[in-house]
């Protein structure tokens, strides 16, 4: 298959904090590899290589009593960099690459994200398809899904288990100095044929490709061998493992046509997941609590990015709330994990602090699963309860940060502690985190930014940054005096409740929505701006419409000042606000409050010409910032890389 | 970050003429020890790592003091008086003043001489009674003259650099004193050599046939023009006439005796005369954390001329004047207050901007001349963090 000439592949290669996932299964998967315990061939090529049994690993892990399903065998390709270590373990990988079968190669992907997927969704969940198999795929669907993030201990033993049965070592060794590419083709093409069936079933034949070959495959059921002709791999291999590993093990490989991503893997860290590469994204469903329905029009240019679906996800979490099963997370994650989809808690710091408070509870109700080591438990139970979160609401970079920081201090700890005596380091361990990190070092920043506003001075905030508040709140103690301008902007106005505070405190602001911007500018001698993150480029990554008001500051020759945290500075570099963001509701877009009359983009979502765009953050250049205020003292923005490389790397991971 | 101290041309030039000098570095300045990721020590090895950043430029400027010409009478003259006075009661202002009659020592100079006295004749017992009395000293230097940003920069630094050991953690006291004054001692003596690097430093900047516009009276720029002169360069120079100080008539006075061509020009005329400049040389009271520069009033009109015009701004400053200061904007500073003579009586309804200077933005200068090397204007920001935090 030609590989999709729309893939951006545009992701950082820092293996940051935005890419967690990714890097936990190369560290996870690197821990594996050297504990001998679990490699039952003894030498790194070991089925091990195999996700190891890491609950956030972003494989989707059926169970091992359900049979391979067509669900299981979307060829909608891979989600995660794990597939190239999935590639290089023979084991597993019996994907097929068989382009020729695939009805969907010719077609250009666009084809496949605009129309496919969503329609075909619609379809399964609507049930009208007469396909048994498809009514059966849609079933599994959820169920998979909802099994995803908690793996545990069932699954992942029977991932570590499973190519035990079906070769032995020597062969694993042998089959390993083979490309796998051939052994993908030939193990798994009549369970792909079997599922382009189902897809096209699904889409009610519209497609005409695959022929008589590909209903055969389907008549053949599960079976994955029926076809095989060609195939180096005897038969029976399949059909004596444990059937619901291979079904995991062979969904992983299923329509992966990135041939050079084992290669590509060596040079680069993995980037991050573009959300316009359509067979991540459907893995990436399939392993998700709650199957999220689709935007209907996504704007082309910010097609990589996960789209917002948080408003359909609501109520089936919420429905899940109560169910007892050992597969949730812990309530206190998933609590938090529901006020990120609510957006009842918002703004960096908070949610920030709401992780790790959550983290902090689940880390005090853990307890050591048998025949398992603390260290890699409690990172596959973190990995697997920030994937949750993840699901709810992309990780900021802050968020990405502290998860570094605890991660490194679960992999410090001393195998020598007991375990309530890790779980209390941890959680002190967290408690300082958020104490000097977050709430310490807002103090420093408000002791320091408050040195910068004189008597007199009119100073203009947008939004709505906790640390602004504070400084402002600070000052008017202090006895200066000067007066407040709050800009705000549609959708969130979140500019309005930093307004009823201030007033309440008793101070003299002025409110403006970012229109009045320049009208405003020249009569403001300060802007101060709080920050999502500050990358080492000295790029501000922040609340969208910063970087106007950023610009329009510089161009009427007024000092930026940016306060943020240093916890919140990445080494990271951007350029602009499209590679990296979220997309907000678009509806917030059409729908103007109180306003009922305004509705003349209703129905918007029934016309395939008109996108609407709820960006979330922009990047504002360092041109345009004159100083960072943050716990480190002031810093021009081209000493955010000093900061970072200086003090971030070891105060976050000692 | 580790950026070989510039001295090191010193060195060069020297060691042609004299014997290397005896550079057995001290156990401070051994290879700092690799920094161990994780380790819980992490901390401290990062500390000393930053005094082995320090106490790496110090080591090679030390040694170009060690091997450039003596100065004559200066350690011995300290030694007596010492001994005079060793009865007598001590204070820092004496000894800043003994310091700052000295015709070509900085004020800055002075103060951090001052205070390695202080350390030297200390009688405190603790460590933490030395520090205090440390500071105490520093105190009432920085209150001698609070608008001189250079000598509050360089008694922060002193202590900075001087405190910031991490022998302390665990020498026994005597011997932490003992390190304490070498240390001290040790940064005067470089900064007593910082001129001398810059003026080496900036030699490569200046070509034949180049006009060179200064603004207001630099000791440093003087030495660097003075060295170009002496080995042999032809240019001119364009005084500014430095209102209301007339600090331009007495830099041209210098710079004639030195077989310099200077030109004056009243500070008005820069602009017009901007055509013909190579490039523009100034000092600086300070250069602040943004990497701009506090200067003479003035300074600032002739960088923004400069910058229009692309022609380079050169900065010639030690870095004692390095502070922990960061303007925003031309009234966010301490202002420098200096009486304005215009001739002739000024109605007194008029205001009279008495300010004695001005903050020139770092987007404004091209490069500064630094004992440290020769620096981007944001560069000084990561020294000053790397120094002070």
């Amino acid at each position: 298959m030609v590989i999709d000439p729309k893939v951006r592949q545009v992701g950082f290669v820092t293996p940051g904090a935005s890419s967690e996932p990714m890097k936990h299964i190369i560290e996870s998967s690197s821990m594996a590899s050297s504990s001998s315990e679990l490699t039952p061939s003894g030498n790194s090529l070991s089925p091990v290589m195999i996700p190891p049994p890491r609950h956030a690993i972003p494989v989707p892990v059926p169970s091992p009593l359900r049979r391979p399903s067509i669900g299981d065998n979307m060829p909608l390709g891979s989600y995660n960099p794990s597939d190239s270590l999935l590639g290089a373990s023979p084991t597993i990988s019996p994907s097929s690459r068989n382009d020729d079968d695939n009805p969907y190669s010719g077609i250009p992907s666009v084809d496949l994200s605009d129309e496919f997927s969503p329609r075909w969704i619609d379809r399964t969940n609507s049930g009208t398809i007469s396909n048994t198999k498809a009514d059966d795929f849609g079933h599994k669907l959820p169920q998979l899904a909802s099994s995803f993030p908690f793996s545990s201990n069932l699954t992942a033993v029977s991932m570590v288990k499973m190519p035990l049965p079906r070769r032995g070592a020597g062969e694993v060794e042998t089959n390993h100095s083979m490309s796998s590419k051939p052994l993908k083709e030939k193990t798994s093409k009549a369970e792909r044929r079997a599922l382009q069936e189902a897809q096209r079933a699904a889409k009610a034949a519209s497609k005409e490709t695959g022929g008589d070959k590909q209903a055969v495959a389907f008549g053949e059921g599960a079976n994955p061998n029926a076809k095989q002709a060609k195939s180096a791999k005897p038969p029976p291999q399949k059909k004596d493992g444990a059937p619901g590993a291979s079904s995991g093990a062979t969904s992983e490989k299923k329509g992966v046509d990135r041939p050079p991503e084992k290669e590509r893997k060596k040079d680069v860290p993995a980037p991050r997941m573009q959300f316009d590469d359509t067979q991540r994204v459907e893995k990436a469903k399939r392993r998700a609590l709650v199957k999220p329905t689709e935007t209907m029009n996504r704007v082309e240019l910010f097609r990589h990015l996960p789209q917002y679906v948080h408003g359909a996800q609501l109520p089936a979490l919420e429905s899940k709330f109560f169910e007892v099963d050992q597969m949730h997370p812990h309530p206190a994650v998933y609590r938090v994990g529901l006020q990120y989809l609510t957006g009842d808690i918002s703004g960096g710091n908070a949610r920030c602090v709401a992780m790790l408070m959550a983290f902090q509870e689940a880390i005090k109700d853990y307890t050591i699963p048998l025949e398992k080591v603390l260290i890699r438990d409690l990172t596959a139970k973190i990995n697997s309860y920030v994937s949750f979160l993840i699901t709810c609401r992309p990780l900021s970079i802050s968020m990405g940060n502290a998860i570094k920081f605890l991660k490194a201090r679960i992999a410090k700890l001393s195998v020598t502690l007991s375990e309530s005596e890790a779980k209390a380091a941890l959680q002190s361990d967290i408690s300082r985190f958020i104490n000097e990190k977050i709430v310490l070092a807002d103090k420093v920043i408000v002791r320091h930014a408050v040195t910068k506003i004189r008597d007199g001075d009119v100073l203009l905030t947008y939004g709505s940054s906790c640390v602004v508040e504070m400084i402002l709140c600070y000052a008017h103690e202090l006895g200066k005096q000067f007066r407040v301008v709050v800009v705000d902007s549609r959708p969130k106005l979140e500019g309005q409740a930093l307004l009823r505070r201030l007033l309440a405190k008793g101070l003299s602001c002025t409110y403006i929505h970012i229109n009045a911007i320049s009208y405003i500018m020249h009569e403001v001698t300060r802007v101060f701006l709080g920050a999502s993150s500050v990358l080492s480029n000295g790029t501000v990554y922040s609340r969208v419409g910063t970087a106007c008001v950023a610009m329009v500051a510089h161009a009427f020759h007024v000092p930026v000042l940016i306060c943020c945290e240093a916890y919140k500075f990445h080494e990271r570099v951007q350029l602009d606000s499209i590679c990296s963001n979220e997309l907000g509701d678009p509806d917030a877009l059409s729908k103007v409050h109180g306003r009922k009359d305004l509705n003349h983009l209703e129905n918007w979502a029934n016309n395939e010409k008109l996108q609407l765009l709820n960006l979330t953050y922009d990047a504002t250049p360092s041109d345009y910032v004159s100083m960072i205020v943050t716990d480190y003292g002031m810093v021009p923005p081209t000493s955010v890389p000093v900061i970072v490389r200086e003090y971030l790397r070891e105060h976050l991971l000692i | 970050m580790l950026r070989p101290s510039a001295s090191f041309i010193l060195d060069q030039r020297e060691s042609l003429s004299s014997p290397p000098p005896n550079l057995a570095p001290p156990a401070t300045m051994a290879p700092k020890p690799p920094i161990q990721a994780g380790s819980g020590a992490g901390y401290y090895a990062a500390r000393a790592e930053h005094h082995a950043v320090s106490s790496h430029w110090l080591a090679q400027a030390q040694a170009a003091v060690d091997g450039g010409p003596a100065k004559p009478g200066l350690s011995e003259s300290h030694g007596d008086r010492h001994r005079d006075r060793e009865n007598a009661s001590f204070s820092v202002i004496d000894e800043f003043n003994f310091w700052r009659k000295k015709p070509d020592l900085a004020e800055a100079v002075a103060a951090i001489m001052a205070l390695a006295a202080v350390i030297r004749t200390s009688e405190a017992t603790t460590m933490m009674e030395l520090e205090i009395e440390l500071k105490k000293a520093s105190d009432t230097l920085k209150s001698w003259d609070t608008t001189s940003i250079s000598l509050s920069a360089g008694c922060d630094l002193f202590m900075r650099h001087v405190t910031r050991t991490s022998a302390l953690e665990y020498e026994d006291f005597d011997a932490a004193k003992a390190r304490l004054i070498e240390r001290g001692e040790r940064f005067g003596e470089i900064s007593l050599r910082a001129r001398k690097t810059i003026a080496m430093l900036s030699q490569d900047f200046i070509f034949d046939g180049c006009t060179i516009l200064v603004h207001g009276f630099s000791r440093v720029v003087l030495e660097v023009l003075r060295l170009a002169a002496s080995s042999g360069k032809l240019f001119r120079v364009f005084c500014t006439e430095g209102r209301p100080d007339k600090t331009g008539l007495r830099l041209s006075t210098e710079l004639v005796g030195l077989g310099i061509p200077v030109k004056l020009l009243i500070d008005s005329a820069v602009a017009y005369n901007i055509d013909e400049v190579d490039m523009v040389f100034v000092g600086a009271d300070g250069v602040v954390e943004s990497g701009g520069i506090i200067n003479m009033m003035g300074t600032y009109q002739i960088a923004l001329v400069a910058h229009s015009m692309n022609k380079p701004v050169y900065v010639a400053a030690e870095s004692y004047k390095f502070a922990r200061l960061y303007p925003l904007d031309q009234k966010d500073l301490a202002p420098a207050l200096r009486s304005v003579d215009f001739g002739v009586p000024v109605p007194t309804a008029v205001e009279v901007e008495t300010s004695a200077r001005d903050y020139t933005p770092p987007q404004y200068l091209t490069l500064l001349f630094t004992d440290l090397g020769v620096l981007t204007p944001s560069v000084v920001s990561d020294e000053l963090i790397q120094l002070y935090l």
